[in-house]
């Protein structure tokens, strides 16, 4: 199903670049790699298609790839799209940034479906990828004058290990490194 | 209520117009009486009228998902409990059906049986209390809510018997369930499920033809069937829309294809037919518990392939969702072949169900958009996580 | 007074008593708690009021909306960072005398969410708690129980001295310090005035978890 969805999207929006990506689990829900320059035409498309007509998109998830899985690393966007009229679904797509420092920009799917809305909000809070054509591009979880992306995998949390009732792991290895970062101070 | 910066307007401006097209803006929340929890809504407002409204959120933000990628997949199964904290038993179910894609599993015709008889009747403690708390808003302090939290408590007791714990079950594994069901809870849960059709009709009595009610209700905060499509709506709100869509009849997950019963739509989608399809398909949950106590076969509780201890899928990703009594409740989970998942997402129904929150109160008073807010259903613990 | 003697002029129909019995038996059989909800611990606390647990009994049913006519504040849930700051300016509110019950797990030390950027570790960071009740979520018989330990604690309190509450002493604080929202954490990250760290790592020698914990 999904080669012909690609075979149609192909022909339809001249340029797309689109690429299968297979998925090694059980589930099979194979995805669909988007071209982030054709993306907004591409789901525009998919949505108004008289046989696809995925007319409702589920989830939107940011994922932080790091250099350590895929060099270079990269942010990626995923879109589940389901159809409500024709009870089909899910659709995987796929957006990826081109790194994970400056070249965060990918195209916003807000207009085409709104309940991308806050998730994409939220992905811009979380891991900072920058909607180009979003309505209302703020951070939706943590407060505005937060600078941090606290959902990629380098993300250092604050130093508040002060007091740890129950310290195992990699917990107590915090708490000790509290402890000596506090010893040294005076 | 802490209330923002109202803005000021000139002496000129007073002079000249006496305030009258002067908007006034107001943080509503996050500690608000009427609210759901620590969610605030920023409105502005003419006169009485909503002009515009923001929901801001974060306020119960607690980093379920940073914490998840750096647990076991099982050492999450009690955090899906706190997600919607009113119904965790179908929060367990949509993890567990998400991660039994992601790696494979068969779950065994009893524990299938059993997941269905526990989320059917956490749609009914939900469903309660929704409404319970909808008349709150209403002004109608007490009785209805009373009333609901009675029979909740009912249904809690069956929960603790079962699981242990009257709100956070942890109950559901991947591949099964934890427990086999104590001596007597069949015929407890069957006592139970024989006398709810009474609170029902006792409840509707009260609500359902009441003037007042229809009053506040009827007409109020409609949803248009396009834009509850487009924003993403799922649950009853979609459904009191006129959308037939449940996943229970579309996904057929578990064994739902096994029961007869229907599905409530609505035809205005007003806070009124919301509040419809709600008590519709609490009756509706009846008829399948009816069906499941009555052919609950015996057999194991869980996959003999299913490890609990060193657990670790394939890498590859899967999206699994259910129809979760607020709407369709997803977990994408994305597996590095580590114990731990590499990403993990939910999907909260409360959070996306919010987008049209602006849609449905404009131009209704600042009374009418708490009813219109509570009709909306939400649990903030699902929509910050 | 006396007790052999109170007794014996109760006998005889005549009942003594002191302005610190009374005041405090008042205090204690009206203690007004504030609606409001954080989380999880919050419906418990919904149900404790509802039919079945009765929290009337304890003259506590009347929940008020208003910080500034209610005596206690219940801590009901994971308190975020993002919500510090308004739970401890609802706090300063309140007219004294007022107290806390830090309800939950995650009330208390941030709980099973104790790892999270967002989550504060603990009210007592930024206000004084007089009751801790564990549990994810405690049940509504431990809401009670806390609820009798906070009446036994009012009955207690002396008008006058050393041990006089915080609101018959001018110069006890009454307000304390709102975090600000910094660039990566609130700002300060504790109340030093408020917050006693009991620490269970050993500062002089990292490694040695002290057993004893306090």
């Amino acid at each position: 199903m999904l080669e012909e969805i690609k075979a149609r999207l192909d022909a339809a929006v001249p340029g797309c670049r689109s690429e299968m990506i297979l998925n090694g689990s059980p589930s099979g829900q194979h995805s669909l790699l988007l071209d982030s320059a054709h993306a907004v035409e591409a789901a525009t498309f998919l949505r108004d298609h008289a046989e696809l007509r995925f007319d409702y998109c589920s989830n939107v998830t940011g994922v932080d790839w790091l250099e350590a899985q895929h060099s270079p690393g990269y942010l990626e966007v995923v879109y589940h799209l389901y159809s409500m009229e024709k009870k089909r679904g899910p659709l995987v797509l796929r957006l990826r940034t081109e790194n994970r420092t400056d070249k965060v920009h990918l195209p916003s799917l807000t207009p085409v479906w709104r309940s991308a809305e806050f998730q994409e909000r939220e992905i811009f809070d979380l891991y900072g990828i920058i909607f180009d054509g979003h309505p209302d591009l703020r951070r939706i979880l943590m407060w505005d004058e937060f600078e941090d992306h606290p959902m990629r995998k380098d993300y250092v949390e604050p130093d508040d290990y002060e007091y740890e009732p129950t310290a195992h792991d990699d917990i107590l290895a915090k708490a000790k490194q509290h402890a000596m970062g506090k010893s040294q101070e005076p | 209520m802490t209330t923002a910066p109202v803005k000021e307007a000139t002496h000129d401006e007073r002079a000249a117009g006496c305030g009258q097209d002067e908007l006034l803006e107001i943080a509503l929340g996050p500690h608000h009486p009427s609210t759901h929890g620590v969610f605030r809504m920023d409105v502005v407002l003419d006169g009485e009228r909503v002009v515009k409204l923001k929901p801001v959120f974060g306020y119960l933000h607690r980093n379920h998902e940073k914490i998840a990628e750096s647990a076991s997949y099982l050492a999450s199964m009690p955090y899906t409990d706190r997600l919607d904290y009113i119904c965790s038993l179908t929060n367990n179910w949509a993890y567990a059906l998400a991660v039994e894609k992601l790696a494979g599993l068969q779950v065994p015709e009893r524990a299938e049986y059993i997941r269905v008889i526990t989320a059917e009747l956490t749609r009914l403690v939900n469903h309660t209390a929704t409404i319970g708390f909808l008349t709150q808003e209403m002004g109608a302090s007490g009785t209805p809510l009373m009333y609901a939290f009675r029979e909740r408590e009912k249904i809690l007791d069956l929960f603790e018997s079962l699981t242990g714990s009257r709100m956070m079950c942890n109950y559901m594994r991947f591949g099964g369930c934890r427990v086999e069901l104590p001596a007597g809870w069949l015929e407890q849960t069957k006592k139970v499920v024989e006398e709810f059709p009474r609170f029902l009709d006792e409840y509707e009595q009260l609500l359902t033809g009441n003037e007042i009610f229809m009053a506040r209700a009827q007409g109020v905060g409609i949803l248009k069937k396009d834009l509850a499509i487009d924003a993403g709506v799922t649950g009853p709100m979609l459904r009191a829309s006129g959308v037939n869509y449940d996943i229970r009849k579309v996904d057929k997950y578990g064994i739902y294809d096994r029961f007869d019963f229907k599905i409530p739509l609505g035809e205005h989608g007003d806070v009124y037919d919301r509040y419809m399809v709600r008590m519709l398909e609490m009756r509706e949950s009846l008829k399948i518990l009816h069906q499941a106590l009555r052919d609950l076969p015996q057999g194991p509780l869980m996959d003999p392939k299913a490890k609990i201890r060193g657990f670790r899928p394939k890498p590859g990703e899967a999206y699994g969702r259910i129809e979760a009594p607020k709407g369709e409740l997803g977990f994408y989970l994305i597996s590095d072949g580590s114990p731990n998942p590499y990403r993990y997402r939910v999907r909260p129904p409360s959070l996306i169900n919010l987008t049209v929150l602006e849609d449905m109160c404009r131009g209704y008073s600042i009374a009418d958009t708490i009813v219109i807010f509570g009709t909306v259903d939400i649990v903030l613990g699902e929509v910050d996580r | 007074m006396d007790q052999k003697l109170r007794i014996e002029l109760s006998k005889q129909g005549i009942v003594t008593t002191t302005l610190e019995e009374l005041y405090n038996w008042g205090r204690k059989n009206s203690v007004w708690p504030m609606t409001f909800g954080l989380a999880c611990c919050a419906i418990e606390m919904i149900a404790t009021s509802m039919a079945r647990y009765d929290l009337a009994r304890f003259g506590a049913e009347v929940f008020r909306p208003s910080p500034r006519q209610a005596d206690l504040i219940i801590v009901s849930g994971t308190v975020t960072k993002k919500m510090a700051p308004q739970v401890v300016r609802l706090y300063n509110q309140m007219a004294e005398p007022k107290y806390v019950i830090a309800m939950g797990a995650c009330a208390i030390s941030g709980g099973p969410f104790k790892q999270g950027y967002n989550v504060l570790k603990g009210i007592d960071r930024y206000i004084p708690v007089d009751v801790h009740i564990p549990g994810c979520p405690p049940r509504p018989e431990a809401l009670i129980d806390a609820f009798m330990t906070l009446q036994k604690k009012i009955d207690q309190q002396t008008l006058t001295g050393e041990g006089r509450p915080r609101h018959l002493d001018p110069e006890a604080p009454s307000e304390f310090v709102v975090p600000r929202f910094g660039a990566h954490d609130l700002e300060p990250p504790n109340n030093p005035e408020v917050f006693r760290i009991l620490n269970n790592i050993d500062s002089r020698n990292p490694g040695e978890v002290d057993a004893g914990g306090d």
